[in-house]
């Protein structure tokens, strides 16, 4: 889906830095500058220890930068408190990891719920929320599965349901394909692509030229510092 | 919506989310739970077992303190002459209802005279001994509850010719060299031969005749010249001692009732007080190194899972959880292993006080509030185990947390 031009952007980042350590400082991040329109899918490729994966902790509030600013939706969330920043990835932010975070002692349709447990959310609908989540991935037969059951490709798109039932206004995915097969692989994107043009909101983070391609927009990172589809 | 409002999380949430966590490695959880087991069933066996021997023990010394009376004569005004117990006290006490049994005891004074023994088993053995020697009434023995090991007690009629018998106390034998009565052992006392008859194998009350010679009354008193008997031994039925010691001095001196002394036993509450309190210290003190033990094993196990768990917690962050959030289910699920332990802990340790209750034919004997309480102390030991770790665990960067666990 085309996004807005004319809206503000949803994600707007400028002149971010992010410094490491003192002796000597490992610079991360030098003088990002990004925005991300709601209903983009925009994927940011580059090298292993290029700063792609702190550069999306940041825009997932899971780190804070040491220089420039970083508005969601107009929140200036480097003034935000940790309790605060808390509070956002709960109600506006989606993750998928190249790990898929699921626990393995839960079933496929507990691991899904546990995503609205921080909102306080009241449980009526819970179960019938997670499992819409799951059949809109195509798992809804897996629901009762424990995760070691499943394949790569199955526990990535629990991760994705995870992510979905919270219906995030960004969902911001770390090598969501790294660990996965090319068939898998291509699943996966057309999942992303469907999610895409439902209106989601996608950052996704890869090294895999190919993976970037799908998206509807390439930046790169090479030594902290972006380029806008440089090498596409 | 407020998009930075704090997340929430709900109580019940927080329950189902830390049970969860217990019951994932449920093997694990088990063997830590066992800890508290067995701390809190030490502890709760400890303080049951306590009480139900320091409730026998005390028993036992009640019912032996709580039927004696010991009468004696008060001290002789000056100049005057001290009051003298009579001859006959014996009979006289066995008259008055409630008396089991009654004697007299007297220490004799024999001035420098050693009591030898006649049997030569070993030349260089010392054969010569100051022994102390007491007179006393056939009833005495029973009085004091004495145990016959060997041969027989003198009787009245010993007493009524002044037989020269003597029954030796378990300490006095030993030194004698005495350990039978079959080769009709003698002994003198002084320059007068008398022969033992028997031995004695303890006694209950009055320590003082396991190291003596005992000889009868009637001969103590026409070859020591004693002049009346030293005191009265009386055991009475329980109960029955604060009746019988408002009785036994106009029984006894029915002329001059008051210059007697009557000792009546101490208050037992006092005495069950104080051997109880020695009891529970010394148990609780070793249930309470069983717990430590316990909840070391809690805080081990719990600082185990939250580094095992990291990618768990940075998952939890990335969707939303505070760091209060994350260290309120670790500190639960510390808390709920401390408690189920408690749980547990004070049924087997229940169960443990009412075996050997059973065994030993004894009451059981344990506070309701012990069993009751369990569980709370199971939980606040977790809750303090499980502190640190749960700090530890707040602590984690939601980024390192992610990057670290898998």
């Amino acid at each position: 889906m085309e996004p807005d031009a004319a809206a503000p952007p949803l994600v707007e980042v400028s002149g971010l830095g992010r410094t490491f350590g003192t002796e000597p400082p490992v610079h991360a991040l030098v003088g990002v500058n990004l925005s991300v329109q709601e209903r983009d899918w925009l994927a940011i490729v580059g090298a292993s220890g290029s700063g792609k994966s702190t550069l999306l902790s940041i825009l997932g509030c899971l780190d804070t930068p040491t220089a420039g600013t970083y508005r969601f939706d107009g929140i200036d969330v480097a003034a935000l408190s940790d309790r605060q920043r808390a509070g956002l990835r709960c109600r506006a932010l989606g993750f998928v990891f190249q790990s898929f975070h699921l626990i393995e002692s839960r079933t496929v349709i507990e691991n899904v719920m546990i995503s609205e447990i921080y909102r306080k959310q009241t449980r009526r609908g819970r179960r019938e929320r997670a499992a819409a989540a799951l059949d809109e991935v195509g798992l809804a037969n897996r629901a009762e599965f424990l995760p070691t059951r499943l394949s790569g490709g199955e526990r990535q798109r629990v991760a994705i349901a995870r992510a979905l039932t919270r219906s995030p206004r960004l969902l911001l995915c770390d090598e969501p394909t790294g660990n996965l097969d090319s068939t898998t692989t291509h699943a996966i994107l057309d999942l992303f692509a469907a999610l895409n043009e439902r209106g989601r909101t996608i950052v996704m983070i890869t090294h895999e030229r190919d993976v970037a391609k799908r998206a509807s927009r390439q930046v790169q990172m090479v030594d902290g510092s972006l380029k806008e589809s440089a090498w596409i | 919506m407020d998009l930075t409002a704090p997340s929430r999380l709900a109580s019940r949430d927080l329950f189902d989310e830390s049970v969860g966590g217990l019951f994932a490695r449920p093997v694990r959880t088990a063997l830590t739970v066992l800890g508290t087991v067995v701390g809190i069933a030490a502890l709760v066996a400890t303080i049951g077992l306590s009480r139900t021997a320091g409730n026998r023990i005390v028993g036992r010394f009640d019912e032996l303190a709580a039927t004696e009376i010991v009468v004696t004569s008060k001290p002789p005004s000056p100049g005057g002459a001290p009051t003298a117990l009579p001859w006959d006290a014996e009979q006289r006490m066995e008259r008055l209802n409630g008396v089991v049994a009654a004697g007299t005891l007297t220490t004799i004074n024999v001035g420098d005279a050693l009591v030898r023994t006649s049997r030569v088993s070993d030349p260089r053995r010392q054969t010569s001994f100051n022994l102390s020697v007491a007179a006393a009434s056939p009833g005495a023995f029973a009085a004091v509850r004495a145990d016959l090991r060997n041969g027989r007690l003198f009787d009245e009629a010993h007493s009524e010719r002044g037989d020269r018998v003597a029954v030796l106390g378990p300490s006095a034998a030993l030194r004698l060299g005495i350990d039978g009565v079959e080769q009709m052992p003698a002994i003198t006392i002084g320059d007068d031969i008398y022969l033992v008859i028997g031995i004695l194998d303890g006694v209950a009350r009055q320590p003082d005749l396991l190291g003596s010679v005992i000889i009868p009354e009637g001969t103590a008193a026409a070859t020591f010249r004693l002049a009346s008997p030293e005191r009265v031994v009386i055991e009475t039925r329980i109960g029955a001692t604060t009746l019988i010691s408002t009785q036994v001095p106009n029984a006894l001196k029915p002329d001059n009732p008051r210059a007697l002394r009557v000792a009546v036993p101490p208050e037992p509450k006092r005495v069950r007080e104080a051997v109880q309190n020695d009891l529970n210290l010394m148990f609780i003190l070793l249930g309470g190194v069983a717990l430590v033990v316990g909840a070391i094993g809690i805080a081990n196990v719990t600082l185990v899972s939250v580094m095992e768990r990291t990618g768990e917690i940075g998952l939890r962050r990335a969707l939303g959880a505070s760091r209060r959030h994350i260290a309120e289910q670790f500190l639960l699920e510390s808390a709920t292993m401390g408690a189920i332990g408690g749980v547990l802990g004070a049924s087997i340790g229940t169960l443990v006080v009412v075996a050997v209750a059973a065994r030993e034919s004894w009451t059981p004997v344990l506070d309701p509030f012990v069993p009751l309480a369990a569980p709370l102390v199971g939980a606040a030991i977790g809750f303090v185990s499980g502190a640190y770790p749960s700090v530890r665990a707040a602590r984690m960067e939601p980024v390192d947390a992610l990057r670290s666990g898998t």
